[in-house]
């Protein structure tokens, strides 16, 4: 995606957020289409927030997941996508924990895909609407320091954020511990520390990934607490940081690991925000890619 | 391929007025009027007519905004940027009467999807439409309250209204044989 494109969602989003503010919070947009949310990893907020755009813009909605879908038969992904636009899907959302699905169908169906998260490599709604959700309270991106700590090597999130907010002018740093910090982030222009007081220094942005316990059955890091002392941003951390910081985290919270109790209920927590901003975001893609040739 | 002018500022500022005029006389509850202009000239046609509905009953009534893309009718035409700007209407519509303003009436159709939009946000009491030109050609059954003027016209000719606050002027223009 372009700068231009990144930046015609966000105005869009900001159309679609107010729909959520009216009496009958629904726009016949995509009435008569029908959307799939292919979902073959877990999830409940991002399934859940498109739904709940897809319903806001009127559209039929079908949800699979790996349970319920013939993949368990030995069904191939393609074949089954290739069912779902046989009974007419005009849009598929897909999660899927191999990096790139999405990217196969794009190529073999006719159908529009959004990618809802693949593996390790991007989640771009996720991106586009911490984008939106700085955007909104910062006014611009350009300039702003933005600071991304946790599982960089592994985070789907952290690969589209470094992408969005470098390509709308942020300045975007990193921390962690080496093990998930990959090498090659600095030929992106991402600075890279070690040390999270020194990375917090001046930062307008510190967003916090969620450490995927489920992942780390490799020893990414000695223990839960020792990531938690040297990476988990607690309040007196927060206190190296100008007061109008934003503290952002993708969800869901691990309480006392990445993330203290108290400031992910602080006043500079926007983590609430986002969410609320994930329909818009995703409103605005859904209309998009349905009546527009965008890729 | 010819161009003809149908109104120039002195007849735009008079069919404002008379339109204001005309609103007031027919409703004589100005409180409960409500102006409602559909993007991009509309917005402005219905400020200046909220101004002149204050000439006239020393009170401005509220005005908001309504884009319509997302009622449109055409939407599986394709456009490769397609746009959504806001709806602004800071107001309850709930008992009020809506006059919806638009800058040309042709087909009907965007005022089908205005009115669809503004009963999204509640049930006024009755919706009435203003608009500067009424070019005929109608595809739906919807008629304006007001008009500025009645230009005739053919689907091959285009109608284009320039505001001095976007076009640096206020002229009416018919295009075309």
């Amino acid at each position: 995606m372009s700068s231009e494109e990144i930046t015609h969602i966000l105005d869009t989003s900001e159309s679609m957020k107010e729909v959520s503010t009216r009496d009958v919070k629904k726009v016949p947009v995509l009435r008569g289409a029908t959307v799939v949310n292919l979902f073959f990893e877990p999830s409940t907020r991002t399934r859940s927030s498109f739904e709940i755009a897809e319903k806001r813009l009127s559209a039929d909605v079908l949800n699979f997941s790996l349970s319920q879908s013939s993949i368990v038969k030995g069904e191939t992904l393609l074949d089954t996508s290739r069912n779902l636009v046989a009974m007419g899907a005009s849009v598929i959302v897909i999660r899927h924990s191999m990096s790139g699905a999405p990217w196969v169908l794009a190529r073999e169906l006719n159908s529009s895909i959004i990618n809802a998260g693949d593996g390790s490599h991007e989640h771009p709604s996720q991106a586009l609407l911490d984008l939106f959700t700085v955007r909104e309270i910062k006014g611009d991106i350009r300039g702003l320091k933005v600071l991304i700590v946790g599982d960089i090597l592994h985070s789907r999130v952290a690969g589209s954020n470094i992408w969005g907010f470098l390509k709308l002018g942020a300045e975007v740093r990193v921390a962690g511990p080496p093990t998930m910090i990959p090498s090659y982030v600095e030929d992106f222009g991402v600075k890279v520390f070690y040390n999270l007081d020194e990375a917090l220094d001046g930062v307008d942005v510190v967003m916090m990934l969620r450490i995927q316990r489920e992942r780390q059955e490799g020893g990414m890091f000695p223990s839960l607490r020792e990531y938690s002392k040297f990476y988990g941003l607690t309040q007196e951390r927060l206190k190296l940081t100008d007061g109008d910081v934003l503290v952002m985290h993708p969800g869901p919270i691990n309480r006392g690991v990445e993330l203290s109790s108290e400031v992910a209920d602080a006043n500079q927590s926007v983590i609430l925000d986002q969410v609320a901003n994930g329909i818009a975001v995703r409103m605005a893609m859904l209309y998009v890619v349905s009546t527009g040739s965008l890729s | 391929m010819c161009t003809k002018t149908v109104m120039g500022p002195e007849l735009i500022k008079e069919a404002v007025t008379r339109i204001a005029c005309e609103i007031v006389a027919r409703n004589s509850q100005v409180e409960d009027l409500r102006i409602i202009g559909v993007r991009t000239r509309g917005v402005h046609i219905a400020e200046r007519i909220a101004v002149g509905i204050k000439h006239t009953a020393k009170e401005k009534p509220l005005i908001g905004v309504v884009d319509i893309t997302l009622y449109r009718d055409d939407l599986r035409r394709k456009s490769q940027w397609p746009e959504v700007k806001r709806t602004n209407i800071p107001f309850n519509v709930d008992n009020k009467t809506v006059v919806l303003v638009d800058d040309v009436l042709y087909t009907g159709r965007t005022a089908r999807a205005a009115m669809e939009a503004i009963m999204d946000y509640g049930r006024p009491d009755s919706i009435q439409l203003a608009v500067l030109i009424d070019r005929g050609l109608r595809e739906l059954p919807i008629h304006a309250d007001y008009v500025g003027a009645t230009v005739d016209t053919s689907a091959a000719q285009t109608v284009k209204v320039l505001l001095e606050e976007l076009d640096g002027r206020d002229e009416v223009i018919v295009h075309g044989e």
